[in-house]
């Protein structure tokens, strides 16, 4: 039945994927490599193989300036921005499935057009700094709690749970909020799981919150401080750190290892938790996807 | 009685939600007065003069500036649209793929990217291509060239080398919905082909590309009302990738709204600018879903 140009198809194929992928990973394999190497040694250049392994690089860009705090100002945005997201989204999604609700598809609709339009940069801006989120923790979290795109995604799948089950829950006498926390909620897994891979990456991504609207050091996520390392030269070569740094060390760090370490570290977490989670939003998305 | 009870409680118990959504979505929607308004940062709006739409149309007389702009912004746009096939495309050949473990790990790592910031993106495009960077070091070792290549500072260059970053970030993300789209198509249309004596490449053509149809071109023209937002992230990449070399080449409508309203102060032209763009783009959207509905019978939302 095969013909013969169907083993070339597949020759040629699983060439193409394997370049791609491999032009994907590279770039990741590379800080890696990069960031084990011996500082000194790394600048005649890396390749496929470090060169000269250390860790001096990781003991050492903790010292700097901030870091500490900012990865933990960035894990606290992620961990809490994703919890507050879940909740709120999936209690309003759950609430506009409910025939019961007043003004139902009034307020679903009031959500669902956010999607569409925003009103631009400069009007948010304003607003923003009028809610008082200037400088505040809360502008991470609040303008998030709510997001139209999860409320689609969750109502969607909760409309096809089967409705015999909430029937039952509410012959018992739970109330709406006992059912969602109960019945409801627990059922949804696979979308919130879904979305939690989506919120908690979008967290730990942004970055441009913090740089319009935060002039204060303690608040800065790591995000920032990895682009202000990029962009300015000056930081990292006349840091007073890095050169407390490397008095009295056997290795000088380069500015380029640091830049590189810091890239590898803000990258680590999205790497640990995304593969692990794949399965997850791939069948998440589609649930969301047949509806359209 | 107690039904009743229930309905109140449910109903104030989703309004703290929905204050949430206005907050931040539609209270910035006031601050379009600004727009018309002589706003100077500092002063109240109600003691700044109201000017109606002069700002509008000094964003028409500064023609150069706009229209630079712009076709920057279209270009990207447009290379992007130009590109949206190839994630068709590789969701097909993904499809081919005999070992689903391959097919997995192919899956997982290509999709990678999607999933870092614009400045990792930046970060490594750095660490890759800059004059001291990695490819300039292989290139020169191989003696290939003698001076250092500037991708990063190159302006004729960079509309390639955006969209290529762009299919980089966003190939095998968005090969998944297609992935979806041709599992539901019906295997039995596979089994009928074979039996006809339908060979691969015959099989691709006339049950997998028709099959996935439908999924690209409500893609397409999501893209293409999205035009002069140049992407979903197009602010983000071209803030990280901008730089004095390739500015008259790389900036952007929402880039340029940024640098004239809050880098230089310009609220009120700022705001006008990015009204006029919403505005476009609402209206694209619209169409678009109007084109869709005589096109396909059904809207895309």
């Amino acid at each position: 039945m095969k013909r013969d140009s169907s083993i070339w198809f597949d020759i040629v194929n699983y060439t193409i994927q394997a370049l791609f992928t491999l032009l994907c990973v590279y770039p990741f394999y590379y800080i890696f490599i990069y960031s084990i190497s011996d500082p000194q040694q790394a600048l005649k250049g890396v390749f496929l193989l470090p060169t000269g392994f250390t860790i001096v690089n990781y003991t050492h860009i903790f010292r700097l300036d901030n870091m500490i705090h900012s990865f933990f100002i960035s894990l606290l945005r992620t961990v809490i921005g994703t919890v507050v997201t879940i909740a709120c989204s999936s209690w309003l999604a759950y609430a506009v499935t409910k025939n019961e609700l007043y003004f139902r598809k009034t307020i679903y609709r009031f959500v669902v057009i956010t999607m569409y339009f925003n009103a631009g940069l400069i009007p948010w801006y304003i607003t923003m700094k009028q809610l008082g989120l200037k400088n505040n923790f809360m502008l991470y979290i609040l303008p998030v709690a709510v997001v139209a795109y999860y409320v689609v995604l969750l109502k969607t799948f909760i409309e096809q749970l089967p409705q015999a089950l909430e029937e039952s829950a509410m012959m018992d006498g739970a109330g709406f909020f006992k059912i969602f926390t109960h019945v409801i909620f627990p059922l949804s897994m696979p979308i919130i799981a879904t979305i939690a891979v989506f919120a908690s990456v979008g967290q730990w991504n942004t970055w441009y919150d913090n740089y319009f609207l935060v002039s204060d050091d303690r608040l800065q996520t790591l995000q920032l401080i990895l682009y202000n390392y990029l962009t300015d030269a000056q930081r990292i070569v006349s840091s007073s750190n890095l050169q407390d740094l490397n008095r009295g060390l056997a290795t000088k760090i380069s500015p380029d290892s640091i830049r590189i370490t810091v890239t590898m570290v803000v990258t680590i977490p999205v790497l640990l938790v995304y593969p692990f989670l794949q399965r997850f939003f791939v069948k998440g998305l589609m649930l969301g996807a047949i509806k359209g | 009685m107690k039904l009743k009870a229930n309905r109140v409680t449910l109903f104030l118990m989703v309004i703290p939600f929905v204050i949430l959504v206005f907050l931040f979505n539609y209270i910035p929607l006031f601050g379009w007065l600004y727009a018309f308004y002589d706003y100077k940062p500092g002063i109240p709006l109600s003691q700044t003069e109201f000017v109606g739409l002069k700002f509008f149309r000094w964003a028409i007389e500064e023609k150069e500036d706009l229209l630079r702009v712009l076709t920057n912004t279209l270009a990207l746009s447009f290379l992007s649209i130009l590109a949206s096939p190839l994630s068709a495309i590789f969701a097909i050949l993904l499809n081919e793929l005999n070992s689903k473990r391959f097919r997995k790990v192919v899956q997982t790592l290509t999709t990678l990217p999607n999933f870092i910031s614009w400045i990792i993106v930046y970060s490594l495009a750095t660490f890759m291509f800059s004059s001291g960077g990695l490819l300039n070091e292989v290139l020169m070792k191989l003696h290939l060239i003698e001076e250092p290549t500037t991708i990063l500072g190159n302006s004729g260059a960079t509309w390639w080398f955006q969209t290529a970053i762009t299919v980089w970030k966003s190939l095998g993300w968005g090969a998944i919905i297609y992935l979806a789209a041709i599992a539901g198509i019906d295997t039995e249309l596979y089994d009928a082909a074979k039996v006809d004596g339908a060979g691969r490449f015959q099989r691709i053509l006339a049950i997998t590309v028709p099959g996935i149809m439908p999924t690209f071109f409500v893609l397409l023209l999501l893209n293409i009302a999205s035009v002069l937002s140049n992407g979903a992230s197009g602010f983000e990449q071209n803030f990280v990738f901008y730089n004095s070399q390739v500015g008259d080449k790389i900036e952007a409508l929402d880039y340029y709204v940024y640098r004239v309203g809050i880098a230089t102060g310009d609220v009120s032209f700022g705001t006008a600018i990015g009204i006029a763009k919403t505005l476009v783009s609402v209206i694209l959207l619209f169409s678009m879903n109007a084109l869709s509905k005589r096109v396909r019978g059904h809207s895309v939302f």
